[in-house]
């Protein structure tokens, strides 16, 4: 077992010397996950605002399991879409398995709820500060849905922001529907847990340095995005 | 309001209005007709803000109707605007709020930038059109939603305790605005618990207690010798000189 500092030394070594195969790696990571919160973003903020100022029967079941599903496991995230797009699956025949598309699917599939559910908080909370004024000025159902979700469009970015993070930093749905292949579906993650079991310690730390700042300049962003909006506009 | 038939007057025939297993507004009925300045008076909790809401829509009664020159609701909304205790506003600049509730009620895109600046000039916010709504004082808040209401050229106006927030400086504005609302011709209809703005602003008084309506007098009359025992009773609390 190599010493610490050595693999420190090692991973800031790959990191400055901008390794070829680390910045493919960084590369698609960051395409898969930032297309899937796109996608995620797409679906879930409507859902959310819908479910936020809709009234219709099962609203209150659909709201608990919209919260139940922020929590899915992504290993079993990653069992059901592989079962889904495997060779004997309903979407077999598309041959997207082991594919960074498949990856992409995984992830919008687990990132959906945590957007869809912050969405519908955040919406909802506006909802009862907006309604009455709303109402009395004549704006009802998707109306009144676009001027809340534009009136909160920072804190939604907040939401999007928290999707984004939880799809880089997840390592079981994209290593089981993607196969985590040298070169075609290795991400961060991944990369991460297949080095370090076989003792590649450089290569791993430097991905989790990289995989850490991420995190936290996302986090560092939303705060700040936050901030600015609540100073500019109240 | 022009051209079109009136919306008024406005009839509430044995209006109820219970929550929770509670009646909260009792068997109250009257009928408004423009011209005098109405003040809904009362208590903390006896019911205006409630019997407000019946009145423009946003609640709907549990028995008795709400009605707009023998039509229902819904023709009416058109000519009648709110302005709340606590002014809500839109995460945009002063001017864009006003256009919001201009473009709402189908007003035409090329008018409308025309009638928001007139309606910011007369509540005397014309110079801080373009800032951001929510950063705007307490009381500028409340003036911009008075411009909102204003710009909306509504028949009638209902005012839920509109300076039960601001300082005195700022109280002093918004009467300042709402006088010339009532001198413009809108129908006032405007709740208050505070006696010295029930006689600056109004022309007649119904007093409410405990969800009914006790007494209706013309403003003179109501705090010279009030007529019911509940009327003189608060009256009497709210008179810091009692
Ligand atoms: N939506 C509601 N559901 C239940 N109780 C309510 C509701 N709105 C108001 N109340 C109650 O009705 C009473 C009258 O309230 P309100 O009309 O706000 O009084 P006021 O405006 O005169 O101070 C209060 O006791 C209040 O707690
Ligand atoms: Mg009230």
């Amino acid at each position: 077992m190599p010493g610490t500092a050595e693999a420190v030394r090692g991973a800031l070594g790959l990191i400055g010397a901008g390794d070829p195969v680390l910045a493919g790696i960084v590369a698609l990571s960051l395409a898969v996950s930032l297309s899937a919160v796109a996608l995620a973003a797409l679906i879930g903020l409507p859902l959310g605002a819908a479910i936020a100022v809709g009234r219709f029967p099962g609203r209150r079941a659909l709201i608990v399991l919209l919260n139940a599903l922020m929590g899915l496991p992504p290993v079993v995230v990653g069992l059901l879409i592989y079962l889904l797009l495997s060779r004997a699956g309903p979407l077999g025949e598309m041959g997207l398995l082991f594919t960074p598309s498949a990856m992409v699917i995984a992830q919008t599939v687990l990132v959906l709820p945590i957007i869809a559910a912050l969405c519908r908080q955040a919406v909802e909370d506006a909802w009862v500060e907006y309604e009455e004024q709303l109402r009395s000025l004549g704006a009802e159902g998707l109306r009144a849905a676009l001027t809340l979700v534009w009136d909160i469009r920072f804190s939604l970015v907040t939401a999007v922001l928290a999707g984004l993070g939880r799809a880089l930093a997840e390592v079981g749905a994209v290593m089981i529907v993607g196969g985590n292949i040298d070169g075609v579906t290795r991400v961060m993650t991944t990369t991460i847990a297949l080095e370090t079991s076989k003792g590649d310690l450089p290569l791993a730390l430097s991905l989790g340095f990289i995989l850490i700042a991420l995190v936290v300049l996302l986090n560092a962003a939303a705060h700040l995005i936050k901030e600015a909006a609540q100073r500019r506009y109240g | 309001m022009a051209g079109f038939a009136s919306i008024l007057p406005l009839c509430l025939r044995e209006l109820t209005f219970a929550a929770g297993g509670r009646a909260i507004i009792r068997g109250v009925s009257a009928r408004f007709d423009a011209g005098p300045a109405t003040i809904i008076l009362g208590a903390n909790g006896a019911g205006k803000s409630v019997l407000m809401r019946l009145m423009h829509g946003l609640l709907a009664p549990s028995s008795g109707e709400v009605s707009w020159n023998g039509q229902g609701p819904a023709r009416a909304r058109r000519g009648q605007a709110m302005v709340f205790q606590r002014p809500v506003m839109l995460r945009r600049s002063a001017l864009a709020n006003v256009l919001y509730a201009l473009e709402l009620a189908g007003i035409h895109a090329p008018q409308r930038e025309r009638q928001a600046m007139d309606a910011l000039e007369e509540v005397g916010l014309a110079a801080v059109a373009q800032r951001p709504a929510r950063v705007l004082s307490g009381g500028e808040q409340q003036r911009l939603a008075l411009a909102r209401a204003w710009a909306l050229h509504p028949e009638v106006l209902f005012l839920d305790e509109p300076t039960a927030n601001l300082d005195p400086g700022a109280t002093r504005e918004i009467e300042a605005v709402i006088r010339a609302f009532d001198a413009s011709g809108t129908k006032i209809i405007m709740s208050t618990h505070n006696l010295g703005q029930a006689r600056r602003l109004g022309d007649e008084v119904l007093c409410i207690h405990q969800g009914r309506l006790v007494e209706r007098a013309p403003v003179e009359a109501f705090f010279a010798k009030p007529a019911s025992a509940e009327a003189a009773a608060f009256i009497k609390g709210e008179s810091p000189w009692a």
